[in-house]
């Protein structure tokens, strides 16, 4: 028996019982789904949100900083990704981190890694992943993003593109000193619980949303209706997917329910996997402060570099499992 | 003696303690912001609580996240957003050391 028995339990309660919708309608089918697969989300999110952030606490950027700098560039690419997994990513700390990594001499490159992983390989899309498209979705995405943000930092790296930060950034090198705040347990769970709220508080429009048009979707769409569009023999549906994301950032949330039916309905999984990391990955809201800076050449440079290593590994999973 | 200790205490509240929070522009900074504004003035603490974007400043202090609220130029709170009481015993706290 699954965990999320008792939900399904739930959801067939409230369709069935409360609602007398006529068992295998369409319409039953949706209201099943919807109040499934909110309920499911929610759950998971809060308690992995928890979990997460709570650990978090342990590791916060000015630590992550300390072990990136002065590391030979390719581990350090590396440890960054990596790193990124476990730092949140908000566009108001965009700035500080970047100067801060560049300053206290954290090689470029890791520090693009970061930049890179750290939006893209996040709690709230793994968890959406894992709820609705299984583990194995989950943990491939989580594998391609780590991989691609460790080789666009590797590849940033190798350009000597110095000259394209704004000059100010070069000219201040700190030390790498380390203000790391004292925290109690108490205090720490109360961040945690606080940081849950205030991710969900955000988030849960999206979700309903987007989920809610997926039901409906799931209920009234022919499956494969989208695969004649967007199946894996066609070209053009991996790029195109990838520039669509681009726009989509604060809406992540949303996105990956959508998505869930899109491939349901045909849409091939490489495509999928390529549209939700160009969502998180790629933001533009994210390119306009980092004008700050760096020169747009280089912010294009960036974005060119990750888009390719999405659309790569889109292509690579539409051969390998389409 | 009592007394005076009390006052000893206000005054160093009223005069000696300098309140700035910076910040990258950002919705969750402006927050900090507002509130660490109204702390000080539960606090009675003189002055104006200053909201900087000059994040190099931030830098060389040693934090990387944003907002950061200082307290005569130390790190008090990094990355955050508390309540208003929270920023009120963060301050007490800071200052009764």
């Amino acid at each position: 028996m699954s965990i999320f028995a008792p939900i399904q339990w739930f959801a067939d309660w409230i369709t069935y019982g409360v609602f007398h919708i006529t068992e295998k309608t369409l319409l039953a089918d949706a209201v099943d789904f919807f109040i499934f697969d909110t309920i499911k989300i929610f759950l998971l999110l809060s308690v992995i949100i928890f979990v997460v952030s709570y650990l978090r606490t342990y590791l916060p950027p000015e630590k992550v900083r300390h072990y990136l700098a002065d590391k030979n560039s390719y581990f350090a690419s590396f440890l960054a990704a990596i790193f990124g997994i476990a730092t949140p990513f908000c566009t108001c700390s965009a700035i500080p981190l970047f100067l801060g990594f560049v300053e206290a001499g954290v090689p470029l490159g890791a520090t693009f890694s970061f930049l890179v992983s750290s939006p893209m390989v996040n709690e709230v899309a793994l968890v959406l992943l894992f709820g609705l498209f299984g583990w194995k979705i989950a943990l491939l995405y989580a594998f391609s993003g780590i991989v691609i943000a460790t080789l666009a930092g590797i590849a940033i790296g190798k350009m000597n593109i110095e000259h394209l930060l704004e000059d100010f950034v070069l000219k201040n090198r700190t030390k790498n000193n380390i203000v790391i705040q004292k925290m109690t347990m108490m205090f720490r769970y109360g961040r945690a619980i606080e940081y849950t709220f205030d991710i969900l508080k955000k988030i849960w429009p999206y979700i309903v949303v987007g989920v809610g048009v997926g039901a409906w979707i799931h209920g009234y769409v022919p499956t494969d209706f989208l695969a004649s569009y967007a199946g894996a023999d066609k070209w053009y549906a991996v790029p195109l997917a990838t520039l669509l994301g681009i726009p989509l950032y604060s809406n992540a949330a949303g996105v990956i329910p959508l998505v869930k039916v899109l491939t349901e309905k045909g849409v091939a999984i490489g495509t999928t996997l390529a549209f939700m990391m160009a969502v998180t990955g790629l933001s533009l809201p994210e390119f306009m402060i980092l004008k700050k800076v760096m020169k747009p050449k280089l912010i294009l440079i960036f974005a060119s570099v990750v888009g390719a290593g999405i659309i790569f590994t889109g292509y690579l999973f539409n051969a390998v499992l389409g | 003696m009592a007394f005076f200790f009390h006052l000893d205490y206000h005054l160093a509240y009223k005069f000696m303690t300098n309140i700035k929070v910076f910040g990258s522009g950002c919705a969750s900074c402006k927050r900090l912001h507002e509130r660490a504004v109204l702390a000080a003035k539960t606090l009675g603490i003189e002055g104006e609580v200053e909201y900087l974007t000059d994040i190099q400043r931030l830098i060389d202090l040693g934090v990387m996240q944003s907002p950061v609220m200082t307290i005569n130029d130390e790190p008090a709170i990094v990355g955050y957003v508390p309540s208003e009481e929270e920023i009120v015993k963060t301050i007490k706290e800071a200052l009764g050391r």
